[in-house]
């Protein structure tokens, strides 16, 4: 101990001119800052997104896979075969594909993966992907059978989910803290609160990562967040949490902005069946209330894409509703005069942690009270909102952002925290889950768009945008975020 | 001795008792089921139901609460509900960060402040307090957070002399730990420090108006010798007093600092699991930063003794 200092001091300075060193040539690591710390790394029993975020496609994969622009392709099955009825998806496996402690993945792991996410007690927090599943037969290793007791048109997309990865039976005591997969790396290690680590898979059976190791760092606070960009202790920061700071970095040629879009419609919700807002006419005066482009310019420093239906913008059948809700205060008066309030009303909106929520609180309701509207403004941690708000009830009016792609069928449950009740709606969605053809699902999903939009359900306000700040060095990252992922099968450091 | 010793342990357990009453009723009547926090907003009744079950929170609260104190009183800090790893594993981990860190920041201020409180009160009226005092005022007036913000700007930003924060590790060798915690330390210190170096100048002044001083001058004693003999032995009760608050503030406070620095000590530690309600860690975390501060008090008490015989024997 007592030479330490002496020998260390040279030490450290040998590790830093042997890195210097090292950064001369093209850099092989990289480490990556993300805001919530995934809880474990089993992305097939939690709902958490930072689970995703470290594993989807770098250490997970399941059979088929979205890409940055959320298309679904071939992932570990290389093709399928859907029968005529639409009940029967045979599903041909890649050969030679291994998991990170060496055994086969075979059909087997298939049929334990989609048997474990569908059982009794199964742990899966999306468990209703997986509810049209009637029996998964294997027919030779490579080769796997799923039979569905009703035809439905989301089966590959829900094949594509984090909650769909391909587990095996061997590993799965132990995944929650040393995850086995199949993908481009291997977990390696998790100082708890601080990083994980994972490196290269030699082994992988398609084209191998370009990246040796990465490093994923967890940086909660916002200013942290930026510092620790502009130090360049991090290569990349995704989910970047001070969109104030945006235009500096894209002012410094060091670093690349990716302006990106999500899955997350941030939106107005309302409880439906509170009221005054059962009337239809009290939700059409809110909706006619907001201004969407202050909400976004105020809260999110004008990152986001105004809405007017509860649908990706991204999507290729999503319709621009916003002409339903324009701003107008006038109308929004008359409209609550018409149903019987003409000197406004007093209602509860709920605020959970996010900016967008917390911010666009403040505006939405000083936008509510210019027509009479006045709220109440609580805020709640998320837990809390999950209690009152999402089980409970008990609010009149809350802002979250929905982040789960292609979510419009909550619409379609009458006992969803929305509380909307619409039978037509709901016949609308039971015919779309069975349809296959792609032109008919867009007119259905077309309509079903318009349906809520006209019924004033929620006020729909932006589509939060992905923003991720970067060396300008880092290519092949994903600029959208079709599901929560860092996939760094493609990131490579450019000389 | 042994009486004072004794009376200060008593108070010590019942302290300690009550505390954990209070954090156990604090934390279960937070609302917010961890269950349904961690499986999300599609998640399906049945699947809730089977995860509260595996979690050992389908029993009254009462049986938690003795279930929880007989595991802590064995050493078993329990599971926590969103790792799944050990509790006292986790607490262990992050320790060797934050007590560190607490000890870094604590010897800086001493460092900082004996000389300063000693100087501006040996030299009262000059120049040389007068700054003491300007400096130690802004010290105490600026937020350590804020402060944090200003030093990462100057020296990780700028200068890029250093990170901007996180921690690579003791493995990595004592010196690279001690830079990383260098800033947060300053950050940790510099509002401490100027705390210690008033109360020390005010202390020291107060002892140094006192009769025996002016006798032990009057019986030959140089002033220096005054000091250290004399003058300073008897200002310590108020800064001991002080010093022991400030290592249970440095201990259980960092949060702040912790998430400006990204460091994954105990404040990070407390401030995730409040938020994704894991309440088997909260309680634990809590309740081992009641024991420290219970602890230093106890011994601060016993210091007390050490340097003030009269609290010996008056038990």
């Amino acid at each position: 101990m007592k030479h330490f200092t002496i020998k260390t001091a040279f030490a450290g300075v040998a590790v830093l001119a042997l890195s210097a060193g090292l950064a001369q040539a093209a850099q092989t690591d990289i480490t990556v800052g993300m805001q919530l710390e995934p809880p474990h790394l089993d992305p097939t029993s939690a709902a958490a997104g930072a689970i995703d975020s470290v594993t989807y496609a770098n250490i997970f994969e399941g059979l088929t896979r979205f890409t940055s622009t959320g298309a679904i392709v071939p992932g570990l099955a290389e093709s399928w075969d859907i029968s005529d009825d639409g009940l029967t998806y045979t599903f041909h496996l890649h050969d030679g594909v291994k998991f990170h402690d060496g055994t086969d993945m075979n059909a087997d792991d298939v049929k334990f993966t989609l048997d474990r996410a569908r059982a009794e007690d199964s742990a899966n927090a999306q468990k209703a992907l997986f509810a049209a599943i009637a029996e998964v037969n294997v027919i030779d290793p490579l080769t796997v059978e799923v039979k569905l007791s009703e035809p439905n048109g989301n089966m590959l997309f829900n094949l594509a989910w984090g909650d769909a990865v391909i587990v095996a039976p061997e590993s799965i005591d132990t995944i929650k803290t040393n995850p086995v997969g199949t993908g481009p790396f291997k977990f390696s290690n998790w100082v708890q609160g601080d990083k994980i680590e994972i490196t290269r898979n030699p082994d992988y059976w398609g084209t191998p990562a370009k990246l040796e190791k990465a490093t994923f760092k967890f940086i909660s606070d916002p200013t942290a967040a930026f510092a620790s960009v502009m130090a360049e202790d991090v290569d990349v920061f995704t989910g970047f949490p001070a969109p104030e700071n945006l235009p500096q970095f894209e002012a410094d040629p060091r670093f690349q902005v990716l302006v990106g879009s999500t899955e997350g419609e941030t939106i107005l919700s309302t409880n439906n069946k509170m009221p005054p807002f059962d009337n239809v006419k009290v939700r059409e005066a809110l909706a006619h209330a907001i201004n969407r482009q202050e909400i976004i310019d105020g809260a999110m420093f004008g990152y986001g894409t105004p809405i007017g239906t509860h649908f990706a913008p991204h999507h290729p059948a999503y319709v621009d509703l916003t002409a339903l809700s324009t701003h107008d205060p006038e109308l929004s008066r008359k409209l609550l005069a018409e149903a019987g309030f003409p000197d406004g009303f007093t209602t509860t909106l709920k605020l959970p942690p996010p900016s967008y929520a917390r911010r666009g609180g403040e505006i939405i309701a000083a936008q509510l009270a210019a027509v009479g509207i006045k709220t109440e403004i609580t805020n709640v941690e998320w837990a809390q909102w999950l209690e009152q708000v999402f089980r409970g009830k008990d609010y009149g009016l809350t802002i979250v952002s929905h982040t789960e792609p292609l979510d419009i069928g909550i619409y379609a449950q009458p006992d969803y925290y929305f509380q909307y009740d619409n039978p037509a709606f709901q016949a609308l969605m039971e015919e779309l889950n069975a349809t296959t053809d792609p032109t008919k699902r867009a007119a259905m999903l077309g309509a079903a768009q318009a349906t809520i939009s006209k019924d004033y359900v929620n006020g729909y306000l932006f589509q939060l945008a992905a923003l991720t700040v970067a060396n300008a060095k880092v290519v092949g990252l994903w600029e959208n975020a079709p599901t929560q992922a860092t996939d760094l099968t493609a990131v490579y450091w450019e000389d | 001795m042994l009486r004072y010793t004794l009376k200060r342990l008593l108070s010590l357990a019942l302290s300690l008792i009550v505390a954990s009453v209070v954090i156990f009723v604090a934390i279960e009547v937070v609302p917010g089921d961890p269950a349904s926090y961690m499986l999300g907003i599609n998640a399906q009744p049945d699947t809730v139901a089977a995860l509260r079950e595996e979690l050992g929170l389908n029993v009254g609260p009462f049986q938690r609460y003795v279930n929880w104190i007989t595991g802590l009183v064995r050493g078993d800090f329990g599971t926590s509900y969103t790792y799944r790893t050990e509790v006292a594993d986790m607490i262990g981990e992050r320790l060797w960060i934050s007590l560190p860190l607490a000890l870094f920041a604590l010897t800086m201020s001493t460092l900082i402040a004996f000389p300063a409180g000693i100087l501006a009160a040996t030299k009262r009226g000059s120049a040389w307090d007068v700054a003491v005092m300007g400096v130690t005022q802004l010290g105490v007036a600026i937020p350590n957070f804020w402060f944090a913000m200003l030093i990462v700007l100057v020296f990780a930003i700028n200068l890029r002399w250093f990170s901007a924060g996180g921690f690579p590790g003791w493995d990595q060798g004592l010196a690279v730990g001690l830079k990383a915690l260098l800033l947060p330390a300053i950050s940790l210190a510099l509002p401490q420090a100027s705390i210690l170096a008033r109360v020390m100048r005010s202390a020291l002044l107060d002892t140094l108006d006192e009769d025996f001083i002016r006798t032990a001058r009057a019986k030959g004693l140089t002033r220096r010798q005054v000091l250290r003999r004399h003058a300073l032995r008897n200002a310590m009760i108020p800064v001991l007093t002080i010093i022991g608050l400030q290592f249970s503030f440095l201990l259980a406070g960092a949060i702040i600092i912790e998430n400006v620095f990204f460091l994954p000590g105990l404040g990070r530690l407390v401030f995730q699991s409040i938020s994704q309600r894991d309440l088997i860690v909260v309680e634990s975390v809590v309740m081992l930063l009641v024991f420290a501060v219970v602890v230093v008090n106890f011994a601060v008490d016993l210091a007390y003794a050490a340097v003030d015989p009269r609290l010996r024997s008056r038990g």
